[in-house]
């Protein structure tokens, strides 16, 4: 009942500025959102990325540039006429409702009048309406035994989907979401990282979701905006911003363990800035192992043993180096390495991405 | 509660504190209600009992009751303190919305009056108070007794105070979900705050039930007396020495406040408990 079929929901930004006072926030930012595509936008906090959203949702009013929904100006109209909905970071909801009253607000802010509300006299049909609505998502998010607890008795995964199912119910063309698992313990992360995606598959609406947590962004979306410092940095998909980063600031900003980034004459280049992932670093023990080609070895000390079980870590002290460089090893493979032990870093220079002095890109 | 252990003595101490409150607190009270229950002989025989030894009360309150008309101040004092709280209610919760979520210019200014506000004791301008009712021509009306008190500065601040702790997304949420300005002050932060407003309440009736001194000066007629001014009016009627009937009159003025304080009281507790707003 709820899965649309035809896609609607596409979001234009225009050259939009937002400032407060002398601060400027949010500076030209242009981003072109196709109708049931799921884009996050990404960032370090305070960057702006949350005033970007509540600008979207009509809570806060740009300084200059437009937002068009489907084509038409949103200019100057109030949240509830832009057809979006909202989930926030603290769930947001009603503390003195029930779960089912707190779901069905949005649909009786729209179908009843203000009388009807006041007086609680709503027409059966509506009112079987509204009940049947709630029902449904409910039954969609698997909270039906929650409809009559108020909000205090839930737990935070569960308030999380009770916010999910009040901006369902109203099925919105866009849904904007605003950190909305930050508050969530790390296993639950997870599992509700797998549910909005398959949410969004489902309904078929337009995602807009704000994190800062570059896993969030990599493992749900269709595309990821990163913003720095109120500037748009790169829009691309998860693959793409991973392996060709626009800049530098983006290159360390995606990607756990950070990149490695080191001065471009360490590896005989002419770039200013050079960045490696650490799965693209390969080390070799000193002795055991002839040393790669002259000049793409990195000679070093290791420091620290990062072990995941599936991956380990290898942190790497290079003299002239300032952060340790790190790079990823087969666990069983990595049991020769001791701390201590003086290790090549072997380089396969079709993987080093150059960047110039500012961090821009430099593609051959 | 508190999870820290006390000492035996302490403990001791502590009770022994508490109760030394309570008995100079309640005291007076039950002073009033026993000599409301005695014979006028036994108010004045030299040795002073607390209990009764012989039951007067009956006549104590009967007198009280009919030789002035004690429940028709009493109706005049609900009339008068429900309108007092009813219109502070109207225009504190608009107020403090906008002063504690509103971004507007010249907001942090006017908050800076309502506390420069909360420092004018009422007494100072009673008088051109006066004065304007006067001229106004509405003195000695239920209109006086209610119109002063009807901007509740105190009100104001206190709701203001609890409104800052109201998470801002939940006011969001209600804005996308299509609710007003004044929907989201009647329907999202009024109920969140109950037990602010049930406190604000409390301190409000109690306050203008009991006052005497405003009363006094604004209404002359009989028919408008609120309670204190109606016992008063009987200390003055009767022989100003008939204790008995005086503290009948006193109990039975201060029994509805009693018990609505006792109601309130649980569902403050109520509102405290079910105010579930963090995380």
């Amino acid at each position: 009942m709820l899965v649309e079929t035809q896609a609607r929901g596409a979001v234009r930004i225009d050259g939009l500025a937002k400032r407060f006072g002398d601060t400027t926030v949010l500076d030209g930012i242009d981003l072109d959102i196709v109708a049931g595509e799921f884009v996050t936008i990404l960032g370090p906090s305070g960057c702006g990325k949350s005033t970007l959203l509540r600008i979207v949702a009509g809570l806060e009013t740009e300084t200059a540039g437009s937002v068009s929904i489907d084509g038409a100006p949103m200019k100057g109209l109030a949240p509830n006429a832009r057809d979006i909905a909202m989930v926030f970071q603290s769930y947001a909801l009603y503390p003195h409702l029930t779960v089912a009253e707190n779901i069905a607000v949005p649909l009786r802010m729209r179908q009843l009048t203000p009388m009807q509300r006041l007086l609680g006299l709503a027409p059966r049909a509506v009112r079987g309406s509204i009940g049947a609505e709630v029902q449904s998502v409910a039954a969609m998010l698997r909270i039906e035994s929650l409809l009559p607890r108020r909000p205090a008795q839930l737990s935070g995964g569960q308030k999380q989907r009770v916010a999910l199912a009040r901006a369902m119910v109203r099925r919105p063309r866009v849904f904007l979401m605003d950190e909305p698992l930050s508050n969530l313990d790390a296993e639950l992360r997870v599992h509700m990282r797998a549910e909005i995606a398959q949410l969004h598959r489902q309904l078929g609406a337009t995602f807009l979701y704000v994190t800062h947590d570059q896993v969030e962004a990599m493992t749900m979306s269709d595309r990821v905006a990163v913003i720095m410092g109120g500037r748009l940095q790169q829009v691309a998909s998860p693959d793409v911003l991973y392996r060709d980063p626009d800049t530098l600031a983006v290159a360390q900003f995606v990607g756990t363990p950070r990149i490695n980034v080191l001065a471009g004459g360490r590896l005989g280049l002419q770039a200013a800035q050079v960045a490696v992932r650490p799965e693209r670093l390969q080390a070799h023990g000193l002795g055991l192992a002839p040393p790669p080609q002259a000049g793409q070895g990195i000679e070093g000390r290791l420091v620290y043993r990062e072990n995941l079980g599936s991956d380990l870590f290898l942190h790497v002290e290079v003299p002239g180096v300032p952060a340790a460089l790190i790079a990823r090893a087969d666990p069983a493979a990595g049991e020769t390495f001791a701390i201590g032990d003086r290790l090549v870093l072997a380089v396969d220079p079709r993987h080093v991405l150059s960047f110039d002095a500012a961090g821009k890109r430099i593609r051959p | 509660m508190s999870g820290v252990r006390l000492s035996p003595v302490a403990r001791v101490l502590r009770h022994l504190v508490l109760m030394t409150g309570t008995v100079a607190m309640l005291g007076p009270f039950v002073v009033m209600l026993m000599t409301s229950f005695k014979p006028k002989a036994e108010i004045f025989a030299p040795k002073f009992h607390l209990l009764p030894h012989s039951w007067g009360g009956t006549e104590n309150y009967i007198t009280a009751l009919t030789q002035v008309p004690l429940l028709h101040f009493l109706l005049n004092g609900a009339i008068v303190t429900a309108a007092i709280f009813l219109l502070q209610v109207l225009v504190n919760m608009p107020a403090a919305y906008a002063l504690a979520k509103r971004r507007f210019r010249g907001r942090d200014t006017m908050f800076a009056t309502v506390l420069v506000c909360l420092l004018i004791p009422y007494q100072a301008i009673a008088l051109p108070l006066y004065i304007l009712f006067f001229s106004t021509g509405i003195l000695d009306t239920y209109a006086s007794l209610v119109l002063p008190f009807t901007i509740s500065v105190f009100g104001i601040f206190l709701m203001r105070q609890f409104f800052l702790g109201v998470p801002d997304d939940l006011i969001d949420a209600a804005r996308v979900d299509g609710m007003s300005e004044y929907r989201i002050v009647w329907g999202v932060m009024a109920p969140t705050a109950m037990p602010a407003l049930i406190a604000f309440g409390i301190f409000s009736v109690v306050a203008h039930w009991n006052d005497y001194f405003w009363p006094l000066i604004a209404v002359a007629s009989q028919e408008l007396y609120t309670p204190p001014m109606g016992i008063a009016f009987l200390k003055q009627n009767g022989e100003g020495t008939a204790y008995g009937p005086l503290m009948a009159a006193a109990t039975i003025v201060i029994t509805p406040l009693v018990l609505a304080f006792l109601v309130a009281q649980r569902r403050f507790i109520e509102g405290i408990t079910f105010t579930g707003l963090k995380g």
